[in-house]
């Protein structure tokens, strides 16, 4: 299995994502943003938490426009799976590759602290590792992780079972307490919480370690 | 010649930085400030020739996140 991680001015998890894929059993490209194309044979694209370009005009909307984010389109469009974290949630709304947006916290503040997600589905390759219903504690580092969703656009994720994780007690006012959501196609995912975070014992936990084991496993039968 | 697109959340759309403003206001002793919307100004310096089309579809592709937020462009 052969990840990229993309690496903007400003990413700072893209190290964190890299150790937990490589520890899941992955070989680890990182891939700069000026970059137009991604190495052969990646079967995912991680894109990082961060403050890429410095969250200017919006979160993720430069990076978004970034010569890398034309590859990460290709990647997606040929079938290719995606996971964005935090700031790369933001990135793939605003490429429009994850429906809705992701607005300033409700309360205004940056929230730095574990949080409670519950595992919605387990059908997808991001939460196989995982069973529906289940508690899972991985933490949340954002100031505009409120998501935001059309109500057609809401009514399409909850019908084709697209919500990923939602949080037990919300902490940001996201609509219907969403921390993420997959693509129609189930191989995008765009989480706010950071599960390479929670990845492994000296963490303080391992409930985000399912996730990297659970695609290493799926992308390496696919 | 120049364009100024200035950029809001759609209505409708929770605006939490305008109600911390609503609150300020009122607590400075303002009356009567029934609702506070923060959006942003962009000022375009352009080639002459420049149509508003154009500046339309930068509001499109990159200056406005339309699922969240509207867009007036006015050319100067």
């Amino acid at each position: 299995m052969h990840a990229a991680v993309l690496v903007f001015p400003g990413s700072n998890c893209d190290r964190d994502l890299a150790v937990a894929f490589e520890k899941a059993g992955a070989r680890v490209s990182m891939v700069w943003h000026k970059d137009t194309v991604l190495p052969d044979g990646i079967d995912i694209v991680g894109i990082p938490g961060g403050f890429s370009y410095g969250d200017y005009l919006r979160c993720g909307a430069i990076a978004a426009n970034s010569p890398i984010c034309g590859a990460l389109r290709g990647h997606v469009d040929r079938g290719g799976f995606a996971l964005g974290i935090c700031n790369g949630f933001q990135v793939l709304t605003e490429t429009r590759l994850l429906p809705g947006a992701l607005r300033r916290n409700a309360n205004l503040k940056y929230i730095c602290k574990p949080v409670d997600l519950r595992v919605e589905t387990a059908d997808s390759a991001f939460t196989a590792g995982y069973s529906e219903g289940q508690e899972i504690t991985v933490p949340i580092a954002h100031h505009d992780g409120n998501y935001f969703a059309a109500d057609d656009t809401l009514r399409a994720l909850n019908d084709q079972d697209r919500v990923a994780f939602r949080y037990v007690k919300n902490p940001n006012g996201s609509v219907e307490d969403i921390a993420g959501v997959l693509s129609e196609n189930r191989r995008v995912l765009g989480m706010m919480p950071h599960p390479e975070r929670m990845a492994e014992p000296a963490h303080g936990g391992t409930d985000g370690q399912a996730m990297f084991r659970a695609l290493i496993e799926q992308l390496a039968t696919a | 010649m120049k364009a100024r697109v200035t950029v809001m959340l759609k209505n409708g759309v929770l605006d939490p930085q305008g109600e911390a403003v609503r609150h300020a206001l009122g607590a400075l002793g303002f009356d009567g400030v029934d609702g506070v919307r923060q959006g942003k100004v962009i000022e375009l310096d352009l080639a002459e020739g420049t149509t508003e089309e154009t500046v339309t579809e930068m509001c499109e592709k990159l200056l406005a996140n339309t699922v969240i937020e509207s867009y007036r462009v006015e050319m100067l």
